[in-house]
């Protein structure tokens, strides 16, 4: 893969943005992997003597309306955000490579069709459809990873389908064509490695986008369904407990915040040491 | 320019039809019919609703025939009757509301304008200062905030805490025993976080790509032929340079339509706004489907005339444009 060519480790680790990025992004999959350890209580144990107690001792982050302990909601929450940022993004890179791939490698009315769907995909506030889409299946966290995912294709079919048509009139590309090589051995061996860097990008910063949609989805109530913790429903009850309960508010939205910023500076650090030019 | 405007017209037919197509493959996504999908896995939708779907979207007919129909119905904006209990027609119920929704977005339009441009150009042409850091980690901090939440926390502060803002809705409830200057002040203070907060994902975006349009103009010949010319550093940039930088903001305004009307559903439902978007949310949630259709073609079609008119406004401000 052309990521690992000269000198971009050097350059990603030179860049303290990316790194700070990194070490966010990979504390959050530690704390997802073992979050049944580190969750001090369980997340869904009700104790109703303790309803909407402030940030204490016992509690670090409080508790929620039903006494539930909100610091372990939020660290498996964290393992809700991390599998539907993935799946949703995994759905959309699928779905945005092929149609990219096909687009760009094709040209003519195989691309003119696909882009003008793209276009018309495109005309769509993203929010209604995915909103539209869930009234008429039910809100389940898979139902929302593949709408996520079928939402968010778009761009990187514009940004796979840009790399094919200037990768396709390269030397190299030829040379396998005038062996004989065929059009799916060209696309997958020859071209779509060479294009695998911006896709990493695009996707490092999908990731982010989808943990955004996630959050507000399940904090208008269409998301993840309570009892599953997520980040956005405890922030729910944050909403109806605006004037007693400031914490159940605040963590959450900060580990939100706190996420989506490290995937958009690993995105961001990953494009830098690519390619130093961009800069 | 007739003839450029009319050529852009004529692209819209086939996205048109392809927006209704979409939204028609939406309500029959579902696994079986869309009818029986409610009734099995939705207690709130009844045998009733079941039937009165059936009769308006002509489920028992084959499909081309039932698009071909909703699409004559569309055409009237026909787009049938709410299933809550007021029952009224879906069109009637969203063009109350889209004219709250529209000046919302355009205010915070003009407040991201406002904002976002004199940041990036400073930004640019103080490169690398204390400044230009400063804007980048806003930039950064604003593609990453959560707004449904830094309107909770503003809610929080402003409205709980230190009480200077009104929470909800558009007016206070003595509204109408205002003074018309009370009134105007009322619903300035019920718009502050509001506007604010649909103008903050969109200040990010495009005080960056200011900042970026601004460098990249800088580095033109003709600026350095400005310079040569001895002309100030005052004139060479706010003059020649900011003009080339800002046209193509334009076609920015017109890219964050989308964005912008999607993100109403949020800030609507958090601050009670009568809107469209405070509709559609209501409408899913109540499984009020001829209503989500409505929205959804609705939402979509604005959103095609606000690139329409995005880049009208470009090609009369930039004529290399209508050329190519």
């Amino acid at each position: 893969m052309k990521v690992a060519e000269d000198g971009f480790w050097m350059r990603f680790l030179e860049n303290r943005m990316a790194v700070a990025g990194s070490v966010v992004v990979i504390l959050l999959f530690i704390v997802s992997l073992l979050a049944p350890w580190l969750a001090p209580y369980d997340p869904s144990a009700i104790d109703l003597k303790i309803v909407l107690a402030p940030p204490s001792a016992d509690h670090l982050f409080g508790t929620d309306q039903l006494g539930r302990d909100v610091l372990s909601r939020m660290i498996w929450g964290a393992r809700i955000s991390l599998k539907v940022g993935f799946v949703a993004t995994g759905i959309a890179l699928l779905i945005g490579t092929a149609l990219g791939a096909v687009a760009g490698y094709y040209g003519r009315w195989v691309d003119a069709g696909i882009m003008r769907f793209v276009d018309i995909m495109l005309c769509f506030p993203t929010f209604f459809l995915i909103l539209a889409v869930i009234a008429f299946l039910e809100p389940s966290i898979w139902n929302i990873m593949a709408i996520i995912g079928l939402t968010g294709w778009m761009g990187i079919t514009r940004l796979v389908r840009a790399d094919f048509i200037s990768l396709k009139e390269r030397d190299f590309v030829l040379a396998a064509r005038s062996i004989g090589a065929s059009d799916g051995r060209i696309i997958f061996i020859h071209i779509l490695p060479n294009a695998m860097a911006s896709v990493l990008v695009a996707a490092t910063l999908g990731v982010a986008g989808a943990i955004l949609t996630e959050s507000a989805l399940s904090f208008l109530g269409i998301g993840v369904q309570p009892p599953t913790p997520s980040w956005g429903n405890i922030l729910t009850a944050g909403k109806d407990n605006i004037d007693i309960a400031w914490w159940l508010s605040l963590y959450p939205g900060l580990a939100i915040l706190v996420t989506v910023l490290g995937y958009n500076l690993l995105g961001e650090g990953i494009r830098d040491s690519l390619d130093p030019r961009l800069r | 320019m007739g003839k450029y405007i009319a050529k852009r017209l004529l692209f819209m037919v086939p996205l048109i039809i392809g927006i209704t197509i979409i939204c028609f493959a939406v309500m029959h996504l579902a696994p079986g019919s869309p009818t029986d999908m409610q009734t099995q896995m939705n207690p709130k939708s009844s045998a009733e609703m079941k039937a009165r779907l059936r009769a308006m979207y002509e489920l028992d007919k084959p499909i081309h025939v039932q698009y071909l129909s909703w699409m004559r119905r569309l055409a009237v904006l026909d787009l049938g009757t709410s299933f809550s209990p007021d029952r009224r027609p879906v069109a009637d119920k969203i063009l109350e509301r889209m004219p709250i929704t529209v000046s919302l977005n355009i205010l915070s339009l003009v407040l991201i304008m406002a904002v976002a441009i004199p940041l990036g150009v400073l930004a640019a042409v103080h490169k690398d200062s204390l400044f230009d850091r400063l804007t980048s980690v806003f930039v950064f901090i604003g593609f990453a905030m959560p707004t449904f939440w830094l309107a909770l926390l503003l809610m929080i502060f402003f409205g709980v805490q230190l009480g200077w803002l009104p929470i909800s809705g558009l007016r206070s409830l003595n509204y109408e025993y205002m003074t018309p200057w009370a009134a105007f002040t009322d619903l300035v203070r019920h718009l502050v976080m509001p506007v604010l907060l649909s103008a903050f994902g969109g200040l990010a975006g495009l005080s960056r790509y200011m900042r970026a349009n601004m460098l990249e103009v800088i580095r033109q010949d003709y600026i350095l032929t400005a310079r040569s010319k001895g002309l100030s550093e005052r004139v060479v940039i706010y003059k020649h340079a900011l003009r080339n930088a800002l046209l193509p903001v334009i076609t920015i305004l017109g890219l964050s339509i989308p964005g912008l009307i999607g993100g109403s559903v949020i800030f609507e439902t958090i601050y009670a706004i009568p809107g469209m978007g405070q509709l559609f949310y209501m409408a899913v949630m109540a499984r009020d489907y001829p209503t989500v259709m409505g929205i959804l073609v609705l939402g979509a079609v604005l959103t095609l005339l606000g690139n329409l008119i995005a880049d009208v406004s470009y090609a009369l401000a930039d004529p290399r444009i209508r050329v190519s």
